[in-house]
């Protein structure tokens, strides 16, 4: 998907081994038994992630998951170059971010890159004010010009009026607001996010991936955004990428890892999704048999969008792409099988 | 590699046996057949390495040419001390001693403590500071007292920031750390501060800035660990986030992990400023006047109740400062000006503070009363003691000497007579034995060294005579303490009390532990034990309360529910689980102990203490730095086999090993 889009960030067979010599085992040309996690474990290495190899379109939200331990913070951190991947190349609009001097990679992170922390990560010692303006004072912003940038980006958080509380005295979702609003404040190109909900209650979760997806329809980054948590990633996900002990093993859009998981264990991610938030039109309609009258509904819209209008029509609809052309049917026994869980292979 | 420390270390438990019992056989026969292997029992004099001339002939060589840097950089730390000697001691003097500006007003200074620890703490901290400094007034030791103040605050910031500096490359320099700093911070907290009194008199000279010297090098490696774990323990999303954003190394280090580690920094602050004041008598050694100085002299000519108040007085400074410097880690109420306000605004209580010294201190030109402490305010407690002691004298005498007498002839000399006849051989194979049982070789290789040394440098029987003394305080410690923290763990208020306590002697300077034995007891052995109890029981109480305190609830919770008395709660679950954590509590207080032991010096032992103190005395680096050394030696010995002692009990206990 998204061809059209220019690629922004790539990761090309990207290792991190975690122990001592570890580089020089990687680039001895290890046979692949050597590369099993036993045979390295008796090398006394750990393989926090291996042979990634990603592209991430310009706009995107692409989504990392996979179970604690999986290595989804440690390819994070390869990717914005927190520590040096062991192996392989991380390519900024086509620059290698490893070949990026210390003086570059600071420039790139104060003008490119903004990161969210599961544990917020803010200064104690400051106001909420101070705290987001924090990356411009690093770049010695004069303290008007970075203030006033603040209080935008605080604003567009929704946290206006608490300029002058200190972090100790936020609630967990506010915190998170501000650590949201502290990464826009330099307008982040690359906007990684770690786990940005974890810390927080299931409601103001909900809260808050409301607002993230309110603000990328404003902002329109390229997100990173990492979550062991499958109904997060799917409510937010152009694509997810679902990590196991350090390899990718599948990467789509929910709807394909939801009706065709590559494996088992993706399998078990899928099994208790709502599959109509997940499903499209397209993905659940019949072959076109004679004409069909009236209106249709659109190919790429949710069945939990479409199921009203489906079942209180009460007989099979079209289902038409972007040109308008039909290129399917869509019985209302299709819509309820999907609302109740009930299709091909659940 | 380490296989073979496992393999090794854990050899089967039943030749360990085998191997004590050769060694009591050997030292039995030893013992009884001097004449056998007579090298083995006494080390010979021939083999004696003159160690202590070799350092004596180095230092030589260094007096003789670094002490011209020496004496310009304690030039250059003269200007600030004098300059604060001026403001709140003496005066600014012109050419031929007549005052030409005077120094701040005492209910200035008062003031301004007392507004100091409002801003800090609160009205508790700001009325206790209040009092403590009123005290010092009172008791007529206002003069002295400013003095040492006048060197505390040098002494503070010039420890605080190369602690810092030092931590910050611990922290930043890991071969620094491992090789250099850390072992210099392990001897320098078990080197008895005497030693190291020598070598900075030959090179610095007499005077109140070489002690301000000796007391920085004391009091700093606090504040280098302080600073090191502060580091240590800053949240790594903190720093990924300082990375993140394009920080710097030098903003990484300065605007995002010093503030977030600013807790543990003001602790390590608090650090500094106990361990100056704790210096204050000692520094008096070398030159440095002010309440130290005053209690010197008293302990010296045995006059108690000088020495009791002068002491006090130190007491009382510690604690005001204490409670500052503490309320000051503690503070959270951050109190916010208004964005447009200016210097004077966003500072109320330094303004306060100014105003409070400039305003009385300008009275005191016109009016006496508030340039000096005027008589009709002034009472002593000199008299007060003294009597109380002359009362003890008359009416217990007997009854005390008798208790001395006994404890002499019954429990320390056979004791002492014991350890001084062992054959050296035993004792050194002995330790490295049990070095090997608890750890294994490399733990063994560690220590066996270190206990030979003073074997070889002909300090053996006076080495001996320390961990006599060292070794009954210890035992009188936790035979005092362990019921008292056990006792303070099972009620709350017991609990505050104890802590109330524990916090005071721990702000005491340590040679104020020295008059009341001296009081009762008179010189030699018997006061400098009860000197080092006093001091190292603190240690025994806390860790047993936090030891019991710690036994995790749903144990006890478990043992009630299957019927066990509260005794046998006690005995068979709450005092096993706390067993490693008591036993480092009885490390901490062997290692007061050995601190302790060289100040008691003064009161006349014969142990390495003695030895390190005619060092001073004679100004002989050689004699000092030896026999210190040996001190710090044996310090680390019983650290390190103590420490292996608790692991193991962890371990055996299926308790997570510490940190
Ligand atoms: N510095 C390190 N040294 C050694 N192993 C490490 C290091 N950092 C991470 N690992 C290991 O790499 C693996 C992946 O860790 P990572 O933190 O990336 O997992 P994660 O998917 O983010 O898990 P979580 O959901 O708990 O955050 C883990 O097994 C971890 O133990
Ligand atoms: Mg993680």
């Amino acid at each position: 998907m998204k061809n059209v889009a220019k690629v922004k960030l790539a990761c090309r067979g990207v290792w991190k081994v975690f122990g001592r010599g570890a580089e020089a085992y990687l680039a001895g040309k290890p046979s692949p038994e050597m590369l099993t996690p036993d045979a390295m474990a008796r090398a006394g290495l750990m393989a926090g992630v291996r042979d990634v190899s990603i592209e991430i379109g310009e706009g995107e939200i692409f989504i990392v998951m996979g179970l604690s331990g999986s290595g989804k913070s440690t390819l994070l951190r390869c990717m914005s170059r927190l520590i040096e991947p062991t192996a392989g190349e991380v390519l900024l609009e086509g620059k290698d971010l490893l070949k990026a001097s210390e003086a570059e990679l600071i420039d790139i992170r104060r003008h490119k890159m903004g990161m969210v922390f599961q544990h917020f990560a803010l200064l104690p010692h400051l106001s909420v004010l101070d705290n987001v303006a924090f990356p411009l004072a690093i770049q010695k912003v004069a303290k008007a010009e970075r203030e006033q940038r603040a209080r935008e980006v605080i604003e567009l958080v929704g946290l206006g009026g608490r300029e002058n509380a200190f972090p100790r005295q936020l609630s967990g979702g506010q915190q998170q607001r501000v650590g949201i609003a502290r990464s826009l404040a330099v307008k982040p190109e690359l906007w990684f996010l770690d786990e940005p909900f974890s810390a927080l209650d299931p409601l103001i979760r909900g809260e808050m991936q409301d607002e993230l997806i309110r603000l990328q329809r404003v902002l329109k980054k390229t997100m990173i955004f990492v979550t062991h948590d499958f109904d997060e990633a799917i409510k937010l996900a152009d694509r997810i990428a679902i990590m196991k002990d350090g390899r990718i093993i599948q990467i789509g859009t929910p709807e394909e890892l939801v009706m065709r998981p590559a494996t088992d264990y993706v399998a078990a991610f899928t099994r208790n999704v709502q599959r109509a938030k997940v499903l499209t039109a397209r993905s659940i309609m019949g072959p076109v048999n004679g004409m069909i009258a009236g209106d249709g509904v659109r190919a790429g819209d949710k069945i939990a969008d479409v199921a009203p209008i489906v079942i209180n029509a009460g007989k099979t609809m079209a289902v038409i792409d972007e040109s308008g052309m039909i290129i399917g049917t869509l019985a209302p026994q299709a819509v309820i099988d999907t609302l109740i869980g009930r299709d091909g292979r659940a | 590699m380490t296989t073979l420390a496992l393999r090794l270390g854990s050899a089967p438990r039943s030749y360990y046996w085998l191997l004590w019992l050769l060694l009591v056989v050997a030292t039995y026969v030893l013992w009884s057949q001097p004449e056998l292997a007579k090298g083995l029992v006494k080390y010979p004099r021939g083999m004696i390495v003159p160690l202590m001339a070799w350092i004596s002939a180095v230092s030589k060589w260094c007096v003789d040419n670094l002490s011209v840097f020496t004496r310009a950089i304690a030039a250059i730390i003269d200007v600030p001390f004098q300059l604060a000697i001026s403001l709140i001691a003496k005066g600014f003097m012109n050419v031929s001693q007549e005052v030409v500006f005077p120094r701040f007003s005492w209910i200035g200074i008062i003031g301004a403590m007392a507004i100091a620890g409002y801003a800090l703490g609160g009205w508790r901290t700001g009325i206790l500071s209040f009092f403590c400094f009123l005290y010092i007034a009172v008791v007529g030791k206002w003069d002295s007292a400013m003095l040492t103040l006048a060197s505390v605050v040098l002494c503070v910031p010039i420890g605080v920031v190369c602690g810092l500096l030092f931590g910050i490359l611990a922290f930043r320099l890991k071969w620094l750390d491992d090789w250099v700093l850390r072992p210099s911070l392990d001897i320098a907290q078990t080197m008895p501060a005497f030693a190291y009194l020598v070598p900075i008199l030959l090179l610095f000279g007499f005077g109140p800035v070489p002690a301000m010297i000796a007391t920085v090098i004391f009091a700093t490696p606090p504040m280098v660990r302080a600073t090191k774990l502060a580091l240590e323990q800053v949240p790594e999303e903190i720093t990924s986030m300082a990375d993140m954003f394009g920080c710097t190394r030098r903003q990484r280090l300065w605007r995002v992990m010093i503030p977030t580690a600013k807790p543990l920094l003001l602790i390590g602050i608090n650090q500094v400023i106990m361990m100056t004041l704790n210096f204050v008598i000692i520094a008096s050694m070398i030159g440095a006047g002010g309440l130290g100085f005053d209690v010197l002299t008293a302990l010296r000519r045995l006059a108690i109740g000088p020495a009791m108040e002068a002491g006090l007085a130190i007491v009382v400074v510690a604690i005001a400062l204490d409670r500052m410097s503490v309320a000051a880690a503690h503070e959270d109420r951050r109190w916010r000006p208004p964005a447009e306000a200016n210097w004077a605004q966003r500072h109320p209580y330094v303004v306060m503070a100014a105003a409070c010294l400039a305003v009385t201190t300008l009275l005191g030109v016109g009016i006496d009363a508030f340039a000096d402490v005027p008589n009709w305010l002034e009472f002593s407690t000199k008299t007060f003691f003294d009597e109380i002691i002359k009362w003890i004298n008359i009416n217990f005498h007997d009854a005390i000497e008798a208790v001395k007498v006994w404890l002499l002839v019954n429990v320390l000399n056979p004791f002492r007579n014991l350890l001084v006849d062992l054959p050296w051989v035993t004792v050194v194979a002995a330790t490295g034995l049990l070095g090997f049982q608890l750890s294994g070789w490399r733990l063994a290789l560690l220590v066996t060294p270190l206990i030979l040394f003073p074997v070889i440098v002909g300090l053996w029987d006076k080495t001996m005579f320390t961990v006599y003394l060292c070794a009954i305080s210890t035992f009188v410690s936790a035979l005092i303490g362990i019921p008292i923290g056990a006792w303070a763990s099972t009620r709350d208020w017991g609990n505050r009390v104890v802590t109330v306590i524990i916090d005071t002697l721990q702000t005491m300077p340590s040679l104020v532990f020295i008059i009341p034995g001296v009081m009762l007891f008179g010189i030699g052995d018997v006061s400098a034990m009860i000197a080092i109890v006093l001091f190292a029981v603190a240690a025994a109480i806390r860790y047993t309360n936090h030891g019991l305190r710690q036994v995790p609830s749903h144990l006890i919770e478990a043992a009630v529910a299957v019927g066990c008395t509260p005794r046998q709660i006690f005995w068979r679950v709450k005092l096993p689980l706390a067993s490693p954590e008591i036993m480092l509590g009885i490390n901490q207080t062997l290692l007061m102990a050995l601190a302790m032991l060289v100040i008691t010096a003064l009161v006349g032992t014969r142990d390495l203490g003695q030895e390190v103190y005619i060092g001073l005395a004679k100004a002989d680096a050689g004699r000092g730095m030896v026999a210190g050394l040996c001190v710090a030696f044996l310090g680390i010995v019983a650290d390190r086999l103590i420490v292996a002692a608790a692991k193991r009990a962890r371990r055996r206990l299926g308790l997570p090993d510490e940190q």
